[in-house]
Parts: structure tokens; C-alpha cells; sequence
């Protein structure tokens, strides 16, 4: 049993960098992620811009040592975990009961929609290697094996909200006495079925996102994977490093208003980032920068951006959201910001909100639009979904 | 751990489980490939729009969960989680269908929105208007046992009073004919009431959709209390003994209290080998039924199980068509769930009387 919980190891591939020094590097110079795809084949390559990983599927095979016949899903969880396991720097994982607690929304659907061309030809067509890794889990279990983690091991899908429940699970069971280090976040692949599914609902800017931008048009997909080791206290104890912030607060609410849609008043959110501070018995004047969920369409900014305005005064805490430079990677964005939030504390950096133009008027705060220093003692990190499915987590300084 | 307590249970799937017609008259015999849904009628649940909307595995999840409510005498609830292995598979075909058809053009956003994972826990939050914790495991053959796990937990916590825990899976033709050239399904079709006797590979596909409302507090119309769940994720056979060996020493009981074992065989003649293995060695003279020539084989089909043990415990009676075993209802106090899906993922619930 541990009543708190650490921070030990961060892992990342993104849009930006293919680990937590380049997304660091990439964060500070202000480079965005996004781009014509090159990886992804699709036909709407050259009017929707994508935020792709900036490695092939046979250089990420080499990277991280799996097949390069495996779904990219599988090859982004792999890197990021391995990253976050291997910072973490535990001597001998064995010695503890440790989990895996990934999420991931579009699992192997890369594979899967090559396997559809064929199939559709006929039920003995297609290859079924590529079949192999659909179901979520199948991902999550791969990595876990290739990892040797043999402690719990699941598999959470709340849609864009995921991994930010995947790391409040990994507390809990640690909290709970049932493991003592859980490397917890979430993996997510572009694939045709997002690119188009999102397309579908006209939610995609054809230009690179402005979240929180009075003129924003919707957001840009990403990929990649974020993954933290969560340690107990005895473990953080018996570690020979600094550990990088504590988990203090999360929350995990329903905005019950629509199955895509958020609600105006952003009901969902407000309770989530409400009962996120209740829960590390935080206040709102505590919070130094809150990583929004800020995908950059109009709907989720508004409710967003409503949720805030009721649940904090002035002066607001500094805001920003680091989708205008991974853009929104689904099943990992939990996990990324995550990592983003932890090197928020442990180095006292502000990010940028990338491209600001026109603030919105409605809202009496402004997102950063500079990197920038400060002390930086907690960050709120929100994560919301389709399916109302709202999440908040808070890192704080030790 | 503290015990937690089913205070009701829903569940439809190829039985009559619904309106408990398998507790009070033969099962349904089936000679087709997939198991369907016996599917009820829904409208003192919903309106003929919201069904529209609902795709099979959502209202079936959606209905479940809504009798659990009705049946506990209450409004909302602290938790909604559920657990699916395929998620919600008509509609992601169907949108996998249409870009490969169309060539990513001109595609109706419909199926994607009703293709995500979390849909049924959604759908349920979203009748209820319940803000409160909601969230949904996709970890094949764990992912009921999971969404158990998460409600005991959140129980333990004391950060819920109540939380509804359930599953919902589904399986279409299309997806039928991939996974049968996997060998998971025998390739003729036989009858679900002679599944063991086929003496064939593979099992029949099933689909089934339910939920359980649990409380960490006692009320005198519970079915049953949960005692423990242990997972155990391994390829192969060997120690899976000295895990259970543990988990029962843990519950402080020798294989011989255990009244009753639900089993998971399914009709595989290779993988049902396994749990022979297991009834000889482990669990040797402790009285036991099988459960898959009701529902089928399908990831989260323990949860059938869970609803078939509570119904047991609960109405002191097995369902007639086990009549021929000779067991004692009555003295039924104590029942171990075991399955195991396609090798790796082993399960136990034990669950017993209210003490």
C-alpha cells in the first residue's frame, strides 16, 4: 500500500521527437509536428495535414526490435514504453510486481484495413498476420510480453480520454496494494479509419490547428505514444534517482450531454478538473498551468474553455495546449501530455500554444504563446472524449 | 479486500436469460454458426427512436444495464464500467467496408461514431445523465474481469457506494468466416445442446451483453457476494495449478469447500483437454457444469457465468437442463467460475452465498 504516488520514468515518440529530449528540444524552439503525410496512404494526403512520427514502420521495427510486420501501434508503444522503463532506471523489474496499464483506440486497425482489401474479395483472401493485433488488448499484450511484465496487464478504451485512465488506474492499483510499479499511458497509430472518421464528422483543419483561437477550424491527427512508470512510495525509496513529480490528483467524470459532442457549459470537464483538485486537496490559485485538452474544433475549446472560466478566477493560471504541436494523438494524448507535465515540473517550463492569433473573446484568460520559465509547483493535465468521457490528472513538485 | 455484493443482474444472450425463462423451462436449441442474441422486448426501456439509434450490442448493453437499476430500485449510480473485446464490430466493419468500397469518399460519419469502444458505457451515462465515474476495458479474454475488477476497486475505495459492471460483446458473419480460418469455430454447423460431444477443434460463436449492480453494503435481496478474482495471463497449463493452489489458500478454503465449478469449456477438443487436466488434479471431486453450449465462445463470456452463478445461488435452483447431473441446489453455498480464453487468459471468480 502507498498513499503517494511517483513519478519514476517518461517515455515518448511523437510527432515531434522519437524521445523525450527531441519533444523537449522540439517544444522550446517552437517546432510543430505536423505535415503532408508520408507514411499514412490515404487519399486526402494533400488536403489534410497530419502529425505523423517521423520514422518509417522498418526504422521503428529497428529502434525497438520487433517485427516490421507489426501494426505501427504496436511499434509506438513498444518505443515509448521501453523509453520510459529503461529512464525509470529500476535495477531489477522482477524484484517488483509490476503492471502495464496501456490504451489505445485504433489498436492494430492499420493492418486491418490492408487485410479489408483483400477480404472483401473473398473470405479466403487477405493475410491473416494482419488480423492478428485488431483487438486492443493484442497490442497492449504484445508490448507487455516483449517488455517481460508479467503484472496486471490491461487495456483501457474511453476513446481521446484513454491513456489519461490509464495512468489513473495505474495509481490506483498501486494505491490498492496490487502492484508496486505500473508503466501506464497509451499508443495510438494514424489509420485511414481516424483520418477518414474524422473527416466524416468535418472536425479536420485543412491548415495546421489553432486551439483556443477565436478563428479555429477543427483539429489535426496525430500518432504516437506516452507511457509513465508509476512507482509506490517504498519503491520511489528504493530507486537511486530523483523522482520526477508525484501523481497527487485525478478524476474521471461523464459529460452525459452527447455521444460525440460536448455540452456548452462543459459540465463534464468542469467536474472533472473540480474533483481532480478536491482529490489532491489542491485549490485553483495552486495550479501553475493547466495542459489543456484544447484539440483546436470549435465545440470541444468552448466547453473547455467554459469549464475553466467557471472553475477558476483571476489571475488564471497559464494555459496551453501542446496539440498545436503533436496534434491530437486519440488513445495517447493522455500519456504525452502526461510526459509534458511531468518535464513541466521537474524543469519549470511553460509551453507555447502554437499559431495564436485571436484569442476568444468570450474567455477573460489568454493561452501562452512563448515558452517560457517559472517555478512550477502543479499542472493540470486534462483529457476528454467521445462518449463524454472526461479525465484530469495533477502532477505535483515533491 | 472487502466482500462486495450483487445486488441485481441482467443479461441477454442467445438463453432467456432476460426474463429467467432458462431457470424455468428447456434452453433454446440452436443448429447455426453464430449464437444471435435472444433478444427481448425493449419498450418498457426505451423509446422506438432511441432503438433506431442503437446498434445490437449497444441496446443490449444499454437494456441490461437499465434492469439492473430498475431491479435495485434506483435512479443512477456511482460508476458505469464495462468491458468488450471487439467493441462495437457491426459498425467499425461497416465503416471499413465503405472506405475501402468508396476509396475514402463520401462517407457517412454514422458507423465511425458508432464504432468506438466505449459506446455502450456511454450510451448508458448518457440515459441515466450520470456524470460520475464511466469508463470501458478492451483486454480480450480479461475484459469483463477487468471492468469487475475496476468496480470492486472503486467499492474498496469508498469512492462509490454502487457501480454497474458489465460486458457486451458481439459477433457478425463477416468477422465469422475471418476468425473461423483461425480455427476458433468448428467449421460445420452443429447443435449448442451436443457442443461436447462434437469431439472436433474448435467451438460455436456466441454474443452476449450484461450487467451486474454491486454495492460494498449488504441489503437481504442480494444474489450473492463476490469473494475473490484472480487472473492469470500464461501461455500453456503447467502453473496455473499452483496459482489457484494460492488464490484458494488466500480465500482461506481447500478446493472440497467449493460447491459448484462453472467451467469454460467449449467444445474444443484440444483446449477442453486443459480443463479435464484441471478437474482431475485441483479441483477432483468437486461437482461441476459447463456453460458455452448456452452462450457460445466469445472474450467476455464469463460474465454469462457470473449472471448463471448469482442466478444459482440466488434462486436455489440450477436451470432444468442440468437436472440430469444429480446436483443439490440446496447445498449449493459457494460457486468457483473458471474459463479460459484460447489458452492464455485464465479466469476465477469465486463467489458464495451472503454471509
Amino acid at each position: 500500500m502507498s498513499d503517494k504516488i511517483y513519478i519514476a520514468g517518461l517515455g515518448i515518440i511523437s510527432a515531434i521527437g522519437n524521445n523525450v529530449q527531441e519533444c523537449l528540444y522540439a517544444l522550446k524552439t517552437g517546432q510543430a509536428g505536423m505535415a503532408k503525410a508520408v507514411f499514412l496512404k490515404t487519399v486526402h494526403a494533400s488536403e489534410i495535414p497530419v502529425a505523423e512520427v517521423k520514422l518509417s514502420n522498418d526504422e521503428l521495427a529497428e529502434k525497438t526490435g520487433l517485427s516490421n510486420k507489426l501494426s505501427r501501434t504496436a511499434l509506438l508503444s513498444m518505443a515509448a514504453a521501453k523509453e520510459a522503463l529503461n529512464d525509470a532506471a529500476i535495477e531489477n523489474i522482477h524484484a517488483f510486481r509490476c503492471g502495464f496499464i496501456s490504451a489505445t483506440t485504433a489498436a492494430g486497425i492499420d493492418k486491418t484495413e490492408n487485410f479489408f482489401t483483400d477480404v472483401l474479395k473473398g473470405y479466403g483472401k487477405g493475410n491473416l498476420h494482419d488480423v492478428v493485433y485488431h483487438e486492443c488488448g493484442s497490442i497492449t499484450q504484445l508490448v507487455a510480453d516483449k517488455l517481460s511484465i508479467s503484472g496486471y496487464t490491461t487495456t483501457i478504451n474511453t476513446a481521446c480520454s484513454s491513456s489519461a485512465n490509464s495512468i489513473m488506474l495505474g495509481a490506483r492499483l498501486i494505491k490498492a496494494g496490487m502492484l508496486d510499479v505500473a508503466v501506464a499511458g497509451g499508443t495510438d497509430a494514424l489509420a485511414k479509419f481516424t483520418v477518414n472518421g474524422f473527416n466524416t464528422l468535418m472536425i479536420l483543419d485543412k491548415e495546421f490547428c489553432k486551439p483556443f483561437d477565436e478563428n479555429r477550424n477543427g483539429l489535426n491527427l496525430g500518432e504516437g505514444a506516452g507511457y509513465v512508470v508509476l512507482v509506490s512510495e517504498a519503491v520511489a525509496n528504493s530507486l537511486n534517482k530523483k523522482m520526477y513529480c508525484e501523481l497527487k490528483g485525478y478524476s474521471n467524470t461523464n459529460d452525459a450531454y452527447h455521444q460525440t459532442a460536448s455540452s456548452p457549459d462543459g459540465m463534464g470537464s468542469y467536474l472533472a478538473m473540480q474533483q481532480a483538485l478536491a482529490a489532491a486537496h489542491l485549490n485553483t490559485n495552486n495550479i501553475d498551468y493547466i495542459n489543456l485538452h484544447g484539440t483546436g474544433t470549435y465545440n470541444n475549446d468552448m466547453a473547455e474553455g467554459a469549464a475553466i472560466q467557471r472553475l477558476f478566477k483571476a489571475p488564471y493560471p497559464k494555459m496551453s495546449s501542446t496539440k498545436s504541436f503533436t496534434g491530437h494523438t486519440l488513445g495517447a494524448s493522455g500519456g504525452i501530455e502526461a510526459v509534458f507535465s511531468s518535464l513541466a515540473i521537474k524543469h519549470g517550463f511553460i509551453y507555447p500554444n502554437l499559431r495564436l492569433q485571436t484569442p476568444i473573446p468570450e474567455f477573460p484568460f489568454v493561452v501562452e504563446t512563448g515558452f517560457s520559465t517559472q517555478p512550477v509547483q502543479h499542472v493540470l493535465s486534462n483529457s476528454f472524449g467521445f462518449g463524454g468521457n472526461c479525465s484530469s490528472l495533477i502532477f505535483s513538485k515533491l | 479486500m472487502k466482500k462486495i455484493f450483487i445486488r441485481s443482474a441482467s443479461y441477454i444472450s442467445a438463453q432467456e436469460t432476460f426474463n429467467n425463462g432458462l431457470f424455468t423451462g428447456s434452453p433454446i436449441e440452436y443448429t447455426e454458426t453464430i449464437l444471435p442474441f435472444a433478444e427481448p422486448s425493449y419498450k418498457d426501456f426505451m423509446n422506438a427512436r432511441q432503438l433506431r439509434r442503437m446498434s445490437k450490442v449497444v441496446r443490449t448493453g444499454v437494456t441490461t444495464a437499465l434492469r439492473c437499476l430498475k431491479d435495485a430500485g434506483i435512479e443512477t449510480v456511482d460508476a458505469i464500467v464495462s468491458g468488450t473485446s471487439y467493441g462495437c464490430m457491426e459498425d467499425s466493419e461497416a465503416f471499413l467496408k465503405s472506405i475501402v468500397l468508396q476509396n475514402e469518399q463520401a462517407l457517412s460519419p454514422t458507423s465511425f461514431i458508432q464504432s468506438t469502444h466505449n459506446l455502450v458505457s456511454a450510451q448508458i451515462a448518457l440515459t441515466l445523465k450520470c456524470h460520475n465515474y464511466n469508463t470501458t476495458y478492451a483486454h480480450r479474454g480479461f475484459s469483463f474481469e477487468h471492468a469487475l475488477t475496476d468496480a470492486v476497486l472503486l467499492l474498496n475505495e469508498q469512492s462509490a457506494e454502487n457501480a454497474l459492471a458489465g460486458s457486451a460483446d458481439e459477433m457478425t458473419g463477416f468477422t465469422w468466416n475471418v476468425l473461423r480460418r483461425f480455427g476458433l469455430f468448428k467449421q460445420q454447423a452443429v447443435s449448442n445442446l451436443s457442443l461436447f460431444n462434437s469431439n472436433t477443434r474448435g467451438s460455436i460463436a456466441g454474443q452476449g451483453s450484461g450487467f451486474f449492480l454491486l454495492s460494498g453494503n449488504h441489503n437481504e435481496n442480494d444474489y450473492a457476494q463476490i469473494d475473490g478474482i484472480e487472473l492469470i495471463y500464461k501461455a500453456g497449463g503447467g502453473d496455473v495449478k499452483n496459482e489457484v493452489a494460492r488464490f484458494l489458500s488466500a480465500q482461506k478454503i481447500n478446493a472440497g469447500d467449493i460447491d459448484l465449478i462453472i467451467t469454460g469449456r467449449n467444445g474444443d477438443m484440444l483446449q477442453d483437454k486443459m480443463f479435464d487436466d484441471m478437474h482431475n488434479t485441483v479441483f477432483a471431486n468437486v461437482a461441476s457444469i459447463n456453460y458455452k453450449h448456452l452462450c457460445g465462445e466469445y472474450p467476455t463470456s464469463s460474465s454469462f457465468a457470473l449472471w448463471l452463478a448469482a442466478n444459482i445461488i440466488k434462486q436455489k435452483q440450477l436451470p432444468p437442463c442440468f437436472e440430469e447431473t444429480g446436483i443439490d441446489a440446496e447445498k449449493i453455498n459457494r460457486i468457483l467460475i473458471y474459463n479460459c480464453y484460447q489458452y492464455r487468459y485464465h479466469s476465477f471468480i469465486l463467489i458464495s452465498k451472503c454471509n
